[in-house]
């Protein structure tokens, strides 16, 4: 594999982060050095071995349907970067 | 009063001896005294951890105590812990204070155990050496110029410094036994689902586990006696019933199997790590023990899986990071996908964005199979390693870290390096394995050295015993750095 500063820029747009050129540049080497460590894995065969998602083999442990949580909205709210009436408010999306 | 086990100070202060005030306020006299210097904690709110000590003498005095009642214990600045800021070493969390108690802050407080502060730690508990912190670097207390190792370095620093009793952390790939290691003190990382994440802010929820640092393997046991435990508020919690860690301290290890895995003493290891280890090893034959040679032939592949698996959970995990809800908000940008990146970018550290790159990427389209799908593969295969190792052996003993301290500095510009002195630790987290490191001898430069033992999965009490008995024969652990 080899990573082009394409790939970082799409990478960056995808995760949203903003970088500048220089930082593109800087993340380029880093991550092509990262990815030759991690391309030693494609040196084992792997076939007919199961994926392990989890450390645990259980599966997902279901609940009543139920309301548990008490109305807290005031005190949520009271980190938030910027509320109003109740709402959280962001940069306007539609005209 | 700063040398005694918590069983000790639980003694003095059901005698009378000392007050959780005058206990409490011991201890925030020295974070004042040599704080400042080491910046082993991020925050410190006198008044909260005043009152909890003032109730806890309540308690006390009304024949109410528990074990850890009254004693002050440092929390990991990972967990939410109401009223507190909680930062998660990153400026993203600078002024976030938590609205809740994460389920570990919880039970101590149902303990009636004092909460002195949150610890300093790698941003988002991605690094190996507490420098990627917002809040700057952290000092070994044994050497001001080294690092304390990390994610947990701020905790390990704290123990050793004796600036509290005990104190948490948490462990996605070695971040609570490499800086126990590093700081000379003792660490346990349990079975991965033993101790609840909730309220524990999620780096890669498959791998992260809470679990206890002290001096002693005793102290780590009446600390899980605490934590451990049932949460219907993680999902990965396990039920199970309640155990006692302490039940089997006293056991001796006549007979006891220990797998010595070939790997772990190759090429790569320092030879002062070696020899310390060695040294333990030889102490635990005396104890009794046999020794076996195993071999876990996929664990050279846990670096390259982990550093797939963990920054693909963490990207996802930290695209809550938006700005909008809570955190840190760019001070101007121009629209709602500006202001995603803008508050991002100045929001994260280089590291922290490095692991959310890494992340996306594996799993953008085309390359899921080859990266993700594969190290999930790979992923089993070193769990595989481990059963078939525990056929022949009860407790892998090997290095927790292949070098003792590194000089502040020395490995920052260099993640590839960085991320090489985990090798020990990783492929526990990925089996979901718990395991410990409690020190063993010194290395070049006086620096302690630390003794991994990996247990199967729910062993933690025997592991406390195979510790325990180790700490009763030697007394590494109660070494102290000097001027501390």
């Amino acid at each position: 594999m080899s990573l082009t500063s394409d790939d970082v820029k799409k990478v960056a747009r995808l995760a949203r982060l903003a970088m500048t050129e220089t930082e593109i540049q800087a993340a380029h080497a880093q991550m092509t050095g990262i990815f030759g460590l991690i391309e030693d894995m494609q040196a084992i065969n792997t076939d007919g071995i199961e994926p392990m998602s989890h450390a645990q083999d259980l599966a997902q442990r279901l609940r009543e349907d139920a309301v548990t949580e008490t109305d807290q909205r005031e005190l949520f709210q009271s980190v938030a970067p910027q509320v109003e009436k109740g709402l959280y408010l962001v940069p306007q999306v539609i005209e | 009063m700063i040398e005694l086990s918590l069983k000790q100070l639980s003694s003095q202060l059901a005698g009378r001896k000392i007050s959780s005030v005058e206990l409490t306020q011991l201890y925030l006299d020295r974070i004042q005294q040599l704080n400042p210097e080491i910046n082993a904690y991020i925050t410190l709110n006198h008044a909260l951890a005043l009152a909890q000590a003032k109730a806890a003498d309540q308690r006390i005095a009304n024949n109410e105590a528990s074990p850890l009642t009254g004693i002050p214990f440092a929390q990991k600045d990972i967990f939410c812990a109401k009223g507190w800021r909680t930062t998660c070493g990153s400026k993203m969390l600078e002024n976030f204070i938590a609205p809740y108690d994460a389920h570990v802050i919880g039970k101590f407080n149902q303990a009636g155990a004092i909460n002195l502060g949150k610890t300093n730690m790698d941003e988002f508990a991605m690094g190996s050496s507490n420098e990627t912190s917002y809040f700057g670097k952290v000092q070994n207390p044994w050497d001001r110029t080294r690092v304390p190792g990390g994610s947990s370095g701020g905790t390990a620093a704290a123990v050793a410094a004796r600036l509290c009793a005990a104190a948490t952390g948490t462990d996605t790939g070695g971040s609570i036994r490499q800086p126990a290691a590093l700081c000379g003190i003792s660490g346990l990382k349990p079975t991965y689902g033993v101790v609840s994440r909730y309220g524990m802010i999620a780096f890669a929820s498959s791998l992260d586990q809470a679990g206890p640092m002290g001096r002693s393997a005793e102290d780590l046991a009446l600390m899980m006696n605490v934590m451990a435990g049932f949460d219907e508020r993680d999902s990965t919690s396990l039920q199970r019933e309640a155990e006692d860690y302490t039940r089997s301290l006293a056991q001796p290890l006549q007979g006891l199997r220990i797998g010595l895995p070939k790997e772990f003493f190759g090429e790569g290891l320092g030879a002062d790590v070696g020899k310390a280890v060695e040294e333990a090893i030889n102490q635990y034959k005396k104890l009794g023990a046999t020794v076996v040679e195993i071999s876990l032939p996929n664990s050279k592949l846990s670096v390259p899986a982990y550093y797939v698996l963990a920054p693909a959970e963490a990207s996802s995990n930290l695209s809550r990071f938006d700005g909008v809800r809570y955190g840190y908000r760019a001070a101007e940008y121009s629209d709602l996908a500006d202001m995603y990146e803008k508050t991002r970018a100045q929001g994260f550290g280089a590291e922290v964005k490095r692991r959310i790159m890494i992340g996306t990427y594996v799993l953008s389209h085309g390359y899921y199979d080859a990266y993700y799908l594969k190290a999930q593969k790979i992923r089993r295969l070193i769990a595989q390693d481990f059963v078939e190792a525990y056929k022949h052996c009860d407790v892998i003993m090997g290095p927790t870290s292949p070098s003792t301290a590194f000089k502040l500095g020395e490995k920052g510009d260099d993640p590839v390096q960085m991320y090489l002195s985990d090798i020990y630790t990783i492929a526990v987290n990925l089996a979901g394995l718990p395991g410990m490191s409690i020190p063993c001898g010194f290395g070049a430069n006086n620096m302690p050295v630390g003794l991994q033992i990996i247990g199967n999965y729910f062993d933690e009490a025997r592991m406390l015993n195979v510790a325990h008995q180790y700490q009763l024969a030697t007394d590494w652990h109660q070494r102290a750095p000097q001027g501390i």
